[in-house]
């Protein structure tokens, strides 16, 4: 399909400013990286509202609980593989036990942060955040979800998790779509298997469904822009339709959001399932495109997977 | 008089953790003074507004010593005094560190150590952005100190100029596997302190005098953050348990018990 590209940072600096607008509670913390995040746009707006703690993600979250304890909405931006991994602890202690008004918006989600390699790919954090109580997990699907997301997390009462790429991505919504935390949306209706994606990965499950239509296949794409609260109900109202399903995440199969919908179903409703996403490995340098392909996050593997759970179903 | 009510807290700690028979008697004794100091004569709150937005706030970085926290909090009217002896049963307030959302009076939840001082430091920022002149107390272990994330807090705090904020360091000199010094070596701490651009006060932790002398010096300090650096002995005030590591995180028995509240002078 031919995608128009959206920066989901750039709208996120965009949601920043438009809050820091009409909100004075809201403040920005980042961790060296705001030229990167683009927090530095609510930086240069905002000057007296933003900190940045320097490279010291710990005291990142613990100096954002103190923040929201004392009544601020406090966005606390860094790299997803630090913002989960580097201060788990901090996140757990200080922000979801306490249950306070933090959130995380991390960029350079993935493996298509490319040459950086596995030091700076985070393929575990949608993992991290959502065993934890009280937190919610965002993976919008293109900049403009990312600017609603955004904005939602900032409405919503408790911490949010919103993990953001660092590349451009399709656009799958569209400027009237709806966003609404703990709602999922179906973006192409169907009947033979329900492709449910997260992140870019949505935009893979539209190639992979116009590929399975050309072979008389009809697929329904789910976007599953919440992974926590996850839309039990679209999920399980798609899987009795079309009785088989195709997970597809630009994290690793393990725990992620996969993970999430292979627990509802086993729980509700069992069909035959396939998770597309990294396998249980570290990522490496390339190019993001490179990577996308070597790593199995393609089209076509949804496309197979697709093929292979009808497969199952029919037996 | 504030060593009276002090001795009553310490008392109140015996009796906490004798009938959870667990809970951290010794760090919670050799902050005894400062906290009564804290809740009785240097905070201003409002135990019957526990959100009163100027309120000064007191933050337990080292929430392991959660009993004598919780008995000052009584004590000041937060809950019944009846409550302590719940401490760490099931369904009770009185978690076996301090949680937020359960406690009347709790800031914030600690128990993970080396995170006080970063949420300190956030009240702080907020205080000063909402041109509030509330005070942050924020009451840190010795031994907590080993968390490199303190020294992250020690920078910011001194960066952003938070004047607003005055640290204590329980400087009791043990840990829970020996001496601070022979487990991890913290000296030379005021030296740490004055490097990392605080404002550093050394006070014998156990006088009274000294205590609140020192958080006038602080509150008087413009431009850097006040680390109040407190020598005191674990477990003060109960003869067997003063220096003792093994009383860190150990109840005292029925013997115990009795012998401790006498030296505290009560008799059962």
């Amino acid at each position: 399909m031919k995608w128009v590209y959206t920066s989901q940072r750039k709208e996120y600096a965009n949601a920043l400013v438009e809050i820091g607008k009409v909100r004075t509670d809201v403040v920005v913390l980042d961790a060296d990286l705001s030229s990167s995040t683009r927090t530095v746009e609510f930086a240069k707006k905002f000057p007296e509202r933003f900190f940045n703690v320097g490279i010291a993600e710990q005291n990142l979250m613990g100096t954002a609980a103190g923040l929201a304890v004392s009544g601020k909405t406090v966005f606390a931006s860094t790299f997803a593989v630090f913002a989960t991994g580097r201060c788990w602890d901090q996140i757990r202690q200080s922000i979801a036990y306490p249950n306070l008004d933090v959130k995380i918006v991390a960029t350079h989600a993935g493996i298509t942060v490319g040459g950086d390699g596995a030091s700076h790919q985070a393929l575990e954090d949608i993992a991290l955040m959502r065993t934890l109580p009280n937190m919610c997990v965002l993976v919008p699907a293109d900049g403009l979800e990312a600017y609603k997301a955004v904005k939602a997390a900032s409405e919503h009462r408790g911490p949010c998790y919103v993990r953001l790429g660092r590349a451009d991505v399709p656009m799958v919504t569209s400027m009237d779509s709806s966003f609404t935390i703990g709602q999922a949306t179906v973006l192409k209706e169907g009947t033979d298997v329900t492709l449910v994606g997260c992140g870019q990965m949505v935009a893979l499950c539209m190639d992979a469904a116009e590929e399975l239509h050309r072979s008389g296949i009809s697929a329904e794409v789910v976007n599953m822009s919440t992974v926590k609260p996850l839309d039990e109900h679209t999920l399980l109202r798609s899987a009795r339709k079309t009785g088989c399903m195709v997970t597809a995440e630009e994290h690793s199969v393990k725990s992620g959001m996969g993970s999430a919908v292979c627990s509802v179903l086993a729980e509700n409703h069992p069909v035959p399932v396939r998770m597309v996403g990294t396998p249980d490995c570290f990522g490496e340098s390339g190019e993001s495109c490179e990577l996308m392909g070597r790593y199995g996050l393609s089209a076509e593997h949804i496309v197979a997977s697709a093929e292979e759970v009808i497969g199952r179903k029919r037996k | 008089m504030l060593e009276t009510k002090a001795n009553l807290l310490r008392r109140h700690i015996i009796k906490m953790t004798f009938t959870a028979q667990s809970g951290h008697p010794g760090g919670s004794l050799s902050y005894a003074d400062i906290i009564t100091a804290l809740f009785f004569k240097v905070l201003k709150h409002r135990p019957q507004e526990p959100n009163w937005v100027d309120r000064d706030r007191f933050v337990l970085s080292k929430g392991h010593a959660a009993p004598v926290y919780y008995a000052a909090l009584a004590e000041a009217g937060y809950f019944p005094v009846e409550d302590l002896t719940s401490l760490r049963r099931l369904g009770s307030h009185l978690q076996g560190h301090p949680c937020r959302k359960k406690t009347p009076g709790v800031e914030i939840s600690t128990g993970s150590l080396g995170q006080g001082l970063s949420v300190a430091n956030g009240m702080a920022l907020a205080a000063k952005l909402d041109r509030r002149l509330s005070r942050i107390y924020c009451l840190m272990g010795d031994g907590e100190l080993q968390e490199g994330q303190n020294w992250e807090a020690a920078m910011l705090a001194s960066h952003y100029k938070l004047d607003n904020v005055t640290a204590f360091v329980d400087r009791n000199k043990m840990q829970i596997d020996g001496p601070t010094e022979h487990i991890m070596s913290l000296e030379p701490l005021v030296d740490k302190w004055k490097a990392f651009g605080w404002n550093v006060i050394e006070i014998n932790g156990h006088n009274m005098r000294q205590i609140l002398e020192a958080c006038e010096k602080a509150s008087q300090v413009t431009g850097k953050p006040t680390m109040i650096i407190a020598h005191t002995i674990k477990g003060k005030g109960v003869s067997f348990m003063e220096g003792a590591v093994a009383f860190h995180g150990k109840a005292p028995n029925a013997d115990e018990y009795r012998i401790a509240l006498k030296e505290l002078g009560e008799s059962i």
